[in-house]
């Protein structure tokens, strides 16, 4: 992910995220939702704007893994439409995919890259 | 009818039930055979096991096994009232004894069982009879009508079904006088048959047991029986019923063997000593037995009619379970009942004050079941007859076979899907559990009527129809048809499995939920559900384990259009003051919400920031709000009308009793939203029985209705109890939100959950007022636990530090709101933009 054209952007610290939940960081005009998935020990960013009613409010989602092969998701809290934070796909129905960000966390700071 | 020279001729001997059965298989498998029957009776073949039913209202053409017509569009030749009195082996041809003289291929003899006659001195005697044919039933209801006292001679299995055949014709006094020292004594024990006797004696039979008869008194007519105890039992009817004796008589003259104590001697293949000729049914002795029921002969049926068509079928002996409604009672034995104590495990439960003994027989090992009597209950029959025959392996506590589990109410449903495929259910047609589900799957047979017309299951003796509905039950579940209850792709545990997990394992967290009776990640359909267990259970803050707390539970608040929430402070009993409602319009304005009242007689507040959520909050609470949680799946209001306070028609203080129970039951989760309401008379101004429970004042006390809701199905609630006090009501009601909150599947309303509980109402009321299940202790603590631990979250929430921080919307700009966010005016408030 990391390549030389990456800015990354101070987002927050860890524990501005409560465990396996999300929070919005504002970016500019932008909207992001970052997810601090510590079951797997993992973070995830997408945008924050849920395609399917146009709400901003993935960041107020639940997560969780679908199938098999335990793809993390997040179902947005209004009509529970579910995207891969892996890849942004939706995976009830056909809305759009959502936008994903690459994401690390260094010194318990969490850095965007945008 | 014409009879084709190139096809086969069989003759059936006896038009009897198994020799019907014969002629319905081998139609429906060959139309290769001239079949020719000749019967000895005038009627053509007719449900003899039923045949007590005749007293009891049903014509011959009721009890009848098919039509003349079925006989003629079969192409099958039908002389009645007309014997086969000579088999001529040599010539291969029948005599009847009209003088009909034919040649045959093969010869099925069907020619069936009399009763037996016991050589007693005066069994000539006028008023005695033997119960057997219609004739016999004609016979003795002639008689019946001047007869006062009868008597049937044995106590087996017919000879019960003879009393009952008494006890209909009117006669006032019926005894039964068995030989051996118990009623019964090829199918159940004594203990059985002493609970068995206490119930027909309440029924009005007389039973004496151990008793030999000597001699038949009387002149023409039969006056009394001698005992060989030189007692006397004055009667003026006797019907004998003391076993049956195969029809051999014909076979015997033919030269055909036959066993010492009669019935014709067959191999496997239902062969008689002559290959062309064989013989099925009670006629036949096959293993050295003689198998007096009819699924065996049915059995023996079909074993000759699929060899005659070329297959290679034995018949392997028979299961002789039986079960039976005798006068009312349920009488069952299955397996083998008497099993040797030695090398065998009883369990028993015996219940002489409502008539109820169960016997289990279980392996040393503990591990299978051998067999068993039920008398009074035989509800577990078919469960217990396919634990035996398909040697399933025994649950750790098998008395909770015939004693039901306790604390639970399981469905008999799950059961019968843990059979093998070709476990036989219906044994008079051969149906395997393999037949019945596919005929659901492939054909969409959902009813017992559709069943039997497709596979033919439970059209013989019906003791299978039970099994039968829970297979098409469970095969429809299984298909999806009903909504398999497992919770997510996460949990392979119903709700109420996980209810009870999480109760006894003292598990108060997600994760360990998860961890331990779970896989993967969870997702947006388990979490709440087991937020909302947690929360039931164990009453804590949701907002402790916030990420698992579904939309509106996440921030307390209902989220609405645009992201933004609306505020429902409670209001018990739609009770309010003017200093309070000055408040929530102060609140209102501060914020720029719209105000609209609810149909639960609260205000909704709409249109909150969620940056403003905590402070609304603050301000609520300061004028002495609470949480009306109407974000959550739990109680909402209780609505009432005024009452007796100002109505003019009002019994008792409706609003009063609304506002004890709305803050009785305030916070309670539950597996959907709850709604209440408290009438102060029939008027029903508040609507009481479109709720989950209604209360509606009576001269007396009050109306307790539960199960209402309105909705898009709306469903009127059903009377629970009547013309209760205060403190029973709150009483029922403890129970009955506590068994609905410990049984439902997630997101069921009451009305749903009572529509798909087995036993519906009575058994509900069974559970709630009679404690039919023993756990209302349970239900009242668990209740007085949730009414000692409440407290408002939304007061906890505001006063902790933590909490309050995640009422934000940007996490690195704690002071903005969401500016996405934006409203339109209409009719001098806000809405929310259109999506």
């Amino acid at each position: 992910m990391e390549n030389t054209s990456t800015n990354w952007f101070l987002a927050c610290a860890t524990t501005d995220v409560p465990e396996n939940s999300g929070v919005c960081v504002q970016y500019g005009n932008e909207q992001i939702a970052i997810f601090n998935f510590a079951r797997r020990n993992e973070w995830f960013a997408t945008q924050n704007l849920c395609p399917h009613k146009q709400q901003m409010a993935l960041s107020r989602g639940m997560l969780g893994s679908a199938g098999a092969a335990s793809e993390p998701k997040v179902a947005c809290p209004f009509h529970k439409k579910t995207f891969s934070l892996r890849t942004g796909e939706c995976l009830s129905g056909d809305e759009c995919a959502i936008k994903t960000y690459p994401i690390k966390v260094e010194n318990e700071q969490v850095f965007i890259g945008v | 009818m014409s009879t084709n020279p190139l096809h086969p001729t069989v003759i059936v001997v006896g038009n009897g039930m198994v020799g019907y059965k014969f002629c319905e298989k081998l139609v429906a498998k060959s139309t290769a055979f001239n079949i020719i029957v000749f019967g000895e009776e005038p009627r053509r073949a007719y449900d003899r096991v039923h045949l007590s039913e005749y007293f009891a209202g049903k014509t011959a053409d009721d009890l009848s096994m098919s039509t003349t017509q079925w006989y003629t569009d079969n192409h099958i030749n039908l002389y009645l009232d007309d014997p086969i009195v000579e088999i001529d082996t040599t010539n291969q041809q029948v005599h009847s004894q009209k003088g009909h003289v034919l040649s045959y291929d093969y010869v099925v003899l069907a020619t069936g069982s009399s009763a037996f006659v016991p050589d007693i001195p005066g069994i000539e005697k006028k008023g005695v009879f033997v119960y057997r044919t219609i004739e016999d039933l004609e016979k003795m209801k002639a008689y019946a009508q001047h007869a006062k006292c009868g008597a049937v001679m044995g106590g087996g299995l017919l000879g019960l079904e003879a009393a009952k055949a008494l006890l209909d014709l009117g006669i006032a006094t019926t005894h039964v006088v068995e030989f051996a020292p118990r009623l019964m004594p090829r199918q159940i024990d004594e203990a059985g048959s002493a609970i068995l006797q206490a119930k027909l004696s309440e029924l009005g039979l007389q039973i004496h047991l151990n008793k030999t008869t000597n001699s038949i008194l009387g002149n023409d007519a039969v006056e009394g029986l001698q005992f060989n105890n030189n007692t006397v039992l004055p009667i003026d009817m006797l019907v004998i019923s003391a076993g049956i004796r195969p029809r051999d008589e014909l076979a015997k003259l033919a030269g055909l063997q036959v066993g010492t104590r009669g019935g014709i001697v067959v191999n496997e293949k239902l062969q008689t000593s002559n290959p062309n000729i064989f013989a099925i049914g009670e006629c036949a002795l096959a293993n050295s037995t003689i198998y007096g029921l009819v699924a065996p002969g049915y059995e023996m049926a079909e074993v000759v009619a699929a060899n005659l068509c070329g297959a290679n079928k034995v018949f392997a002996g028979f299961d002789m379970s039986t079960k039976l409604k005798l006068i009312g009672v349920d009488v069952a034995s299955f397996g083998d009942a008497f099993a040797d104590q030695a090398h065998t495990r009883t369990i028993v439960f015996e219940d002489t004050h409502k008539g109820i003994y169960k016997r289990l027989n279980v392996s040393a090992d503990g591990k299978y079941l051998l067999g068993g009597i039920l008398i009074g209950d035989a509800e577990a029959y078919n469960m217990l007859l396919q634990t035996v025959n398909n040697q399933l392996v025994l649950p750790p506590n098998p008395e909770e076979l015939i004693l039901g589990s306790r604390g639970a109410a399981t469905s008999n449903g799950s059961g019968v899907m843990s059979l093998p495929n070709d476990a036989l259910i219906c044994s008079c047609e051969a149906v395997t559990k393999e037949t019945i589900c596919n005929a659901v799957t492939e054909q969409q047979i959902t009813t017992i009527d559709g069943m039997k017309k497709c596979t033919k299951a439970g059209t013989g003796c019906g003791g299978c129809v039970p099994l039968v509905k829970d297979l098409i039950t469970g095969t429809m579940k299984a298909n999806g048809q009903y909504v398999k209850n497992v919770v997510c792709e996460h949990f392979n545990y119903a709700r109420q499995e996980l209810f009870d997990l999480i109760k006894y394992h003292k598990l108060t967290t997600y994760n360990e939920v998860l961890d331990n009776y779970g896989s993967g990640d969870g997702c947006e359909v388990c979490k709440p559900v087991v937020a909302s267990l947690l929360a039931s259970l164990w009453n804590d803050l949701i907002l402790k384990q916030p990420a698992i707390q579904d939309s509106n539970d996440r921030f307390l608040a209902n989220i609405q259009k645009g992201g933004t929430y609306s505020v429902v402070p409670r209001i018990p009993g739609g009770e309010i003051t003017p200093d309070k409602l000055i408040v929530i319009g102060q609140v209102a304005k501060k914020y720029h919400l719209y105000t609209k009242i609810t149909g639960g007689q609260r205000i909704d507040l709409f249109g909150a920031h969620l940056n403003d959520l905590p402070a609304i909050w603050e301000q609520l609470i300061e004028a002495g709000f609470e949480s009306g949680h109407a974000y959550g799946k739990s109680l909402r209001t209780v609505k009432s009308c005024v009452g007796s306070t100002w109505c003019r028609f009002g019994l008792h203080d409706s609003v009063s009793f609304a506002i004890e129970v709305e803050d009785r039951y305030k916070g309670l989760r539950s597996p959907h939203k709850l709604k209440g309401g408290v009438s102060g008379c029939i008027r029903e101004c508040a609507e009481a029985q479109s709720k989950d429970f209604g209360i509606i004042a009576t001269e007396k006390g009050w109306n307790l209705y539960i199960c209402g809701n309105g909705g898009s199905k709306p469903q009127h609630a059903q009377l629970l109890a009547s013309d209760i006090d205060s403190a029973t009501c709150i009483k029922y009601l403890d129970r009955f939100l506590m068994f609905y909150i410990k049984t439902a599947d997630p997101l069921t309303r009451t009305a749903t959950w009572l529509n798909k509980m087995e036993g519906g109402m009575a058994y509900l009321k069974n559970v709630i007022i009679n404690d039919s299940l023993g756990i209302a202790a349970e239900l009242e603590a668990a209740m007085e636990n949730h009414v000692n631990t409440y407290e408002c979250e939304w007061k906890a929430a505001v006063n902790n530090p933590e909490m309050r921080k995640q009422f934000q919307h940007f996490v690195n700009a704690p002071a903005q709101k969401d500016p996405t966010v934006v409203f339109e005016p209409m009719r001098n408030q806000i809405k929310a933009q259109a999506w």
